[in-house]
């Protein structure tokens, strides 16, 4: 394993992280709910009556997150090298797997490992596992 | 109201969280994802940020009854590990390794205007109606 220092951000990583964290707490503590992503904007598929303002609050102030950012500093980059189709397929797999399996990396990886939920170790563990293992079939094993 | 408001600033926040910590760059996550490659370690220090400050959170929310604002406490009450969760953790984390999004970030790429975030988020919501069409015809 050769580890690229000159890409390694650990005060953004972890500052962003505790950001994130702190959203985490502040849903769960004032809302009661879990800020689980798929799951938020996955329950307006279809909406049900009673159930969709809090959802889409939510995500109204996720996409107000970039322009509050671009009013006080540049946006960091974001580099998409996936082509078309396979930014498809891909988005088919995340949608569909994150319903089936209830939940991504923000409903198990951080507010279940959070809440010590041995489901969600599994499910972290799992899609952590998968994620690597397409990287390295994509990057090592068909590319050579 | 104080909900939608409470709701707004918590997606607000996470926004901000994925923005600063590097997530919103599938470059970035790529390069986590890519043991065998130049490793960059950072989101790992992510979800060890979130998590520091989920546990003490969580800790304090699973002994409420209802939320600091008086609405019930949804916490999650499934236990079981079973295929479903396995296969979906599967699915999601193959698709995760192709583009480098996971929902999240691909919402607030799709905010800056990424036009092959926004055909990510497509193909994703389709992913998500296809996946409840299945469920229902399934329990059906």
């Amino acid at each position: 394993m050769t580890v690229d220092w000159n890409a390694f951000t650990p005060w953004t990583a972890l500052a962003g992280g505790a950001l994130i964290g702190v959203a985490a707490v502040m849903f769960v503590l004032l809302n009661g709910r879990i800020a689980g992503i798929s799951g938020v904007l996955g329950g307006l598929l279809p909406p049900a009556r009673g159930d969709v303002a809090w959802r889409v609050a939510f995500l109204l102030g996720l996409f107000a997150a970039p322009w509050l950012w671009g009013a006080v500093a540049a946006w960091p980059p974001v580099t998409i090298d996936a082509g078309t189709a396979a930014t498809v397929a891909a988005g088919l797999l995340v949608g569909f797997g994150t319903r089936l399996g209830s939940g991504c990396t923000s409903g198990h990886g951080v507010c279940g490992l959070s809440r010590l939920s041995p489901r969600s170790l599994v499910a972290t563990l799992t899609f952590m596992a998968a994620g690597f293992a397409a990287v390295w079939v994509i990057r090592h094993l068909l590319a050579g | 109201m104080p909900l939608l408001l409470s709701a707004f600033a918590a997606g607000l926040v996470f926004g901000l969280g994925l923005i600063l910590s590097g997530m919103t760059d599938p470059a970035k996550v790529l390069a986590f994802l890519d043991l065998a490659g130049r490793w960059d370690p950072s989101l790992a220090l992510v979800m060890g940020g979130a998590i520091a400050v989920g546990l003490v959170g969580f800790t304090v929310a699973r002994q409420r009854t209802v939320s600091l604002l008086g609405s019930a406490m949804k916490l999650p009450s499934a236990r079981h590990i079973d295929r479903r969760l396995v296969a979906g953790g599967l699915l999601f984390g193959a698709g995760w390794g192709v583009a480098g999004f996971c929902p999240g970030p691909a919402l607030v790429a799709m905010a800056m205007g990424h036009p092959k975030a926004l055909l990510f988020v497509a193909a994703m919501l389709v992913g998500m109606g296809l996946f409840e069409l299945v469920d229902r015809r399934r329990k059906a």
